[in-house]
């Protein structure tokens, strides 16, 4: 052991759960939270202080599921957690962790492992805090999860299109006109993807779907345990800014892995693989399901003509069909001739 | 204390070292063990974290030490860390300050005693590196102390003070050291070292408590409050400056114990005051030549003094107040501006007005704006100010609204 290994933070064991029978039933997002109806992201944090356990720290970043979960006197945290500024989740995990590393090496607080976990929703992590997210991946000596719960939308400040917001979606700032059909004319950032491939210290990097609880914990513990910075990217349906109903929230994330609109995949120290139903498509196991199931179920897609379905098909057709690895590297010379409908 | 531990105590002495203000910082964070450090570049405060960065480098000191992707993943790696209870520096010029400024504005409702080093500097565009105050004033009400030295000495002996001041539970606020661009963070000088001895005596480690962020303390920090405890939580933080000012002159006399430096008020320096008829007030290195013209004026026979304010917050209003109002005039010198201001004035010289309008005794203020953009305030400048408040004791009244000294017409 060189010096720098006995001076490194402690990592947790955390073995994956062999089943959801299995799972501990302590519950560390307890009552509490003022969630909407149908709230995906409230089950991502419930099951992510799940897997992680007691000896956590959660830093939040302005959001959903900092305006709604932390009324004061009235929060649902179990495990200690404090906010952090909308572009800061990087910047939280960092400081939290190094925190930590040097209060443990100078023997002023008990060398133990603690679980920093911050979060973002996609305004915070897609968009504003993106570059100290890459910031936060660069630093391996410090050991922390950053996970974004994508909801796709600004959902808490009502509804406006973000860097993750799906082409064409409906949002308050995209909405359907007499003149323009289609205002949000972004294609959704491939944000994990784009976190492994530039982060090559970083020795997690997953994305994860709540619909698949289970795996979901597995991945979160793995990541937890692995040491340095990791993050996992979670896909949250969200009834009020999808326009879908709140008991629908749980089939449109299985929908949107089985229509290969949101691949779940891990990058495990450089090694990259599909997993879940996603691997099951990239095989050949699973049929893969046409958008239109998907897309139709929400109203913010309510305005999509035949055209836009079929383009919103082609694209992720390209993905599956043409991309160098489905979800993850889009590198093809003649993507770059499709054309959106006018 | 036993004899053994006495006898090290003793042992230790002062070294004296020539070294600039961002070097006494530097040194400063040694001293008092700091824990996480931030590093972020913009001239000329991050000659700050070059120092730093050597010392880490050599081995001379023991902490994280972080080089960031911008001033607010700067702020905001301090800040948490400070959440955690590990103590923490960071610091700015300009508009990185400004950049940080999100974090910088909800550091103080936290209760963090994170402490930053601000090296002032313009807020370009158009582009320049000197020295003008807006940046540290732009954060002046939002709960933060703020603290304007003018020596290498001053800033590393600030610096102890103001971890003592903010690690105070009667306090719990952040501190920002206001060190001039150039002028001070690029000026050497000698500067007497303490032992980490004499330090340990005055500083107590840093002990958050109950509030600290840890799985054995499952508390939820800066919840959702709105109108329903928000202007609670604000009184609290106000009642925290308030305690300052205490906690400030309490900190001064252990200096002053320990160090055996620090005479008179910590919230301001007299300079030739005692029998003075007009004063300048300003802050930070200003006061270079400003004693050079007192000096040669008094040699003329002229009662004049300086009044450089350290602490501009806490506002020292009580002592200031007393102080100013003994005065036939004052001349105020902001190397700031506040466009549209009451006078048309820098933002000192109208704390100095509503301080004085306490008083029974008000003296005329004539106000000045000089020296910006680390232009240099000139043996000549000085004159003219001192000259144009003179003209206001034997008139009585001050020109109405301020005059821009060393500026082409």
């Amino acid at each position: 052991m060189d010096s720098s290994e006995m001076t490194a933070a402690p990592l947790p064991v955390l073995e994956p759960f062999k089943g959801v029978k299995r799972v501990p039933l302590e519950e560390y997002y307890t009552s509490g939270h003022r969630t909407c109806q149908g709230c995906e992201s409230a089950l991502v944090m419930k099951l992510m202080v799940k897997a992680a356990g007691p000896r956590t720290v959660v830093l939040g970043s302005t959001g959903c599921m900092y305006v709604a979960n932390t009324t004061y006197y009235s929060t649902p945290w179990v495990v200690p957690w404090m906010h952090t500024q909308l572009g800061s989740a990087g910047s939280a995990a960092v400081g939290t962790a190094a925190g930590y590393k040097a209060l443990m090496r100078k023997g002023k607080i008990k060398r133990e492992p603690i679980n920093v976990i911050s979060f973002c929703g996609d305004g915070g992590g897609v968009d504003m805090g993106l570059s100290a997210i890459s910031a936060a991946l660069q630093h391996t000596e410090y050991n922390h999860l950053i996970l974004l719960y994508d909801n796709e939308s600004y959902a808490n400040t009502d509804i406006q299109s973000s860097g993750s917001t799906p082409y064409g979606a409906y949002t308050s700032f995209s909405p359907a006109g007499k003149a323009k059909r289609i205002l949000h004319r972004r294609w959704k950032k491939n944000v994990a993807a784009m976190l492994a491939a530039g982060h090559s210290e970083c020795r997690y990097v997953g994305t994860v779907c709540a619909s698949y609880a289970v795996d979901f914990m597995n991945r979160i513990r793995r990541a937890l345990s692995i040491g340095g910075p990791t993050f996992i990217h979670s896909f949250d349906p969200c009834p009020k800014g999808w326009d879908c109903d709140p008991m629908m929230s749980h089939e449109l994330g299985e929908l949107a892995v089985l229509t290969g609109i949101f691949p779940l995949f891990e990058v495990l120290d450089h090694r990259l693989a599909l997993y879940g139903k996603s691997k099951q498509i990239a095989e050949g196991r699973q049929k893969r399901l046409p958008v239109r199931d998907y897309l139709l179920k929400q109203g913010r897609f309510a305005h999509f003509t035949d055209d836009d379905i079929d383009y919103f098909q082609a694209k992720v057709d390209q993905m599956w069909t043409r991309w160098l690895v489905p979800g993850v590297l889009p590198f093809q010379a003649d993507i770059l001739g499709d054309k959106p409908p006018a | 204390m036993d004899a053994d531990a006495a006898a090290v105590q003793a042992a230790e002495v002062e070294q004296e070292a020539l070294i600039s203000g961002s070097e006494a910082v530097a040194v400063a964070t040694k001293l008092v063990d700091v824990d996480v450090l931030t590093a972020y570049p913009i001239r000329p405060y991050d000659t700050l974290m070059q120092y730093v960065a050597k010392q880490i480098a050599d081995g001379e000191q023991d902490a994280e030490y972080i080089v960031a992707e911008s001033e607010h993943s700067q702020f905001e790696i301090a800040k948490h860390a400070s959440a955690v209870g590990a103590r923490a520096l960071c610091g700015s010029s300009g508009v990185g300050w400004c950049y940080a400024f999100e974090a910088i504005a909800v550091t103080p409702a936290l209760r963090l005693p994170l402490v930053a080093m601000v090296g002032n500097r313009a807020l370009d565009d158009p582009g320049a590196f000197g020295t003008e105050h807006n940046d540290a004033l732009a954060a002046r009400d939002l709960g933060w102390l703020h603290v304007w030295v003018d020596t290498a000495q001053e800033a590393l002996d600030t610096t102890l003070l103001a971890y003592r001041v903010a690690e105070d539970r009667r306090v719990y606020l952040p501190v920002a050291i206001s060190t001039d661009g150039a002028f001070l963070t690029h000026s050497q000088s000698l500067v007497r070292v303490p032992p980490r001895a004499w330090v340990d005596r005055f500083l107590p480690p840093y002990d958050r408590g109950k509030l600290v962020l840890h799985p054995d303390n499952p508390i939820t920090i800066a919840p959702q409050v709105n109108e329903d405890w928000l202007m609670e939580i604000r009184r609290q933080t106000d009642e925290a400056m308030r305690q300052a000012p205490g906690v400030i002159e309490e900190a001064w006399r252990d200096f002053r114990a320990i160090f055996g430096r620090g005479d008179g008020s910590p919230f301001f320096e007299e300079y030739y005051t005692d029998d003075a008829e007009i004063v300048l007030v300003g802050m930070g290195t200003l006061s270079m030549p400003v004693r050079v013209v007192v000096r040669k004026l008094r040699a003329e026979g002229q009662k004049v003094g300086f009044v450089r304010v350290r602490w501009f917050r806490p506002f020292d209003y009580e002592g200031l107040g007393a102080l100013l109002s003994r005065f036939a005039a004052i001349g105020v010198v902001d190397r700031d501006f506040s466009m549209g201001s009451p006078f048309h004035s820098g933002v000192l010289a109208n704390e100095i007005r509503a301080t004085l309008y306490a008083q029974d005794r008000r003296p005329p203020v004539a106000s000045f704006i000089s020296g910006l953009g680390g232009r240099e305030v000139t043996i000549p400048n000085v004159r003219e100010m001192f000259e144009l408040t003179r003209r206001a004791a034997e008139s009585g009244a001050a020109p109405r609204d301020t005059l821009w000294i060393g500026v082409r017409s």
